[in-house]
């Protein structure tokens, strides 16, 4: 049972294959001015992709200098083109392509840092969710309570200081020294549609991961004090529902 | 309750009051206004497949909206249309109240599905 090839959809692999290699797609004629013609598209295309992915990744940009992120970016968007049409969805494979890409091996926090502003793009476009009554927090036993965060809320963790890479590359931050070892954050949209990154201690960040796998409070917080984590999460309306044991 | 419980009650207590404290310190609160942005300038909404943040095509497009001062919204100064009727701002919530979509019937790309359009808030004449 063979289906009937489809000759658009035939002609559309011929073009999409075509926008990756120097080569007119077949099918199009031998006349010079259609290869012309599909070059300028092709160049689009690439042009476009290279455009949204800087916006996506401006501080890899800045790292690595424009010119040389533009060719990077060309080498990357042929080996991961999109996989549709929605671009605020594309770029997810891009931390793992410069951990592989050879001339950035010298770069080892880059990854990292190109993960932080994945989690940013992710946490923008999360979806709404209601701020929840803090006063829950105060009915029944703490240690049963769970907490429901905002889709937004991410915990974000580096071997590097890529947190403070970071920040030292936003605009207008002059450059100061960079501490070493691992560095934590939680990256979030508040409700001033900004994606701040706040950065956590190693037990802040331990709490806000149980917290994120679902675990009641008084088991996320069993080893540290959960003080600071809750007052961070409450002062920027990331707690979307309170839960206490169900009696 | 345990010993425990009594310590985790009163963290929880702190963190509260810390928080209500900087939410006071916190006093430029803002809010979604549709139909005040100009082309290209839009926080978010408009689209379809671009990354929504200025991807309005027209000046004060009745789908997207910017952040704004809290209550600024309705009394912005916007000039008016081209049909001379004059132009509002709308909030977020004023739009949920009347269960309206995401927008303003008015200043709309001519590509927008006019089904969608018809969710809209309508302009008063």
């Amino acid at each position: 049972m063979s289906a009937r090839p489809d000759p658009h959809a035939a002609m559309q692999a011929r073009f999409h294959a075509a926008l990756w290699s120097p080569d007119t797609p077949g099918g199009l004629g031998p006349d010079t001015a259609c290869a012309r013609r599909f070059s300028v598209y092709r160049n689009n295309v690439q042009h476009g992709l290279c455009s949204a992915l800087s916006r996506r990744f401006p501080v890899i940009e800045r790292l690595v200098g424009a010119e040389f992120f533009v060719a990077m970016a060309r080498v990357f968007a042929a080996a991961h083109p999109p996989e549709n049409p929605v671009l605020i969805t594309w770029g997810a494979a891009f931390p793992a392509f410069l951990a592989r890409f050879p001339p950035v091996a010298s770069l080892p926090y880059l990854p990292d840092v190109a993960r932080l502003e994945l989690a940013r793009g992710r946490a923008y476009h999360a979806a709404d969710a209601p701020t929840a009554d803090p006063a829950a927090l105060m009915a029944g036993d703490p240690s049963d309570l769970r907490l429901f965060l905002a889709p937004s809320v991410s915990a974000y963790s580096s071997r590097h200081p890529a947190v403070s890479i970071w920040a030292a590359n936003q605009p207008g931050v002059t450059t100061r020294s960079l501490p070493a070892g691992p560095e934590f954050a939680l990256i979030a949209r508040d409700a001033a549609f900004e994606v701040p990154v706040l950065p956590l201690d190693p037990a802040q960040h331990a709490i806000l991961v149980a917290l994120l796998a679902g675990a009641p409070l008084g088991q996320a917080a069993a080893k540290t004090d959960p003080t600071s984590i809750l007052a961070l999460l409450l002062q920027h309306g990331l707690i979307a529902a309170i839960e206490g044991e169900r009696s | 309750m345990t010993k425990t419980n009594h310590i985790l009650a009163a963290s929880v207590a702190a963190a509260l009051s810390m928080a209500a404290g900087a939410a006071q310190a916190d006093s430029h609160a803002q809010e979604k206004c549709y139909g005040v942005s100009l082309t290209g300038e839009n926080d978010c909404a408009a689209g379809p497949g671009t990354t929504c943040a200025g991807s309005s095509t027209l000046d004060y497009q009745g789908n997207a909206w910017e952040m704004v001062p809290a209550g600024t919204c309705a009394t912005m100064e916007l000039p008016v249309d081209g049909m001379g009727h004059a132009r509002m701002g709308v909030t977020q919530a004023a739009l949920d109240e009347g269960n309206y979509g995401p927008g303003i019937n008015r200043d709309l790309p001519s590509n927008l599905d006019a089904a969608i359009a018809a969710t809209y808030m309508p302009v008063a004449m």
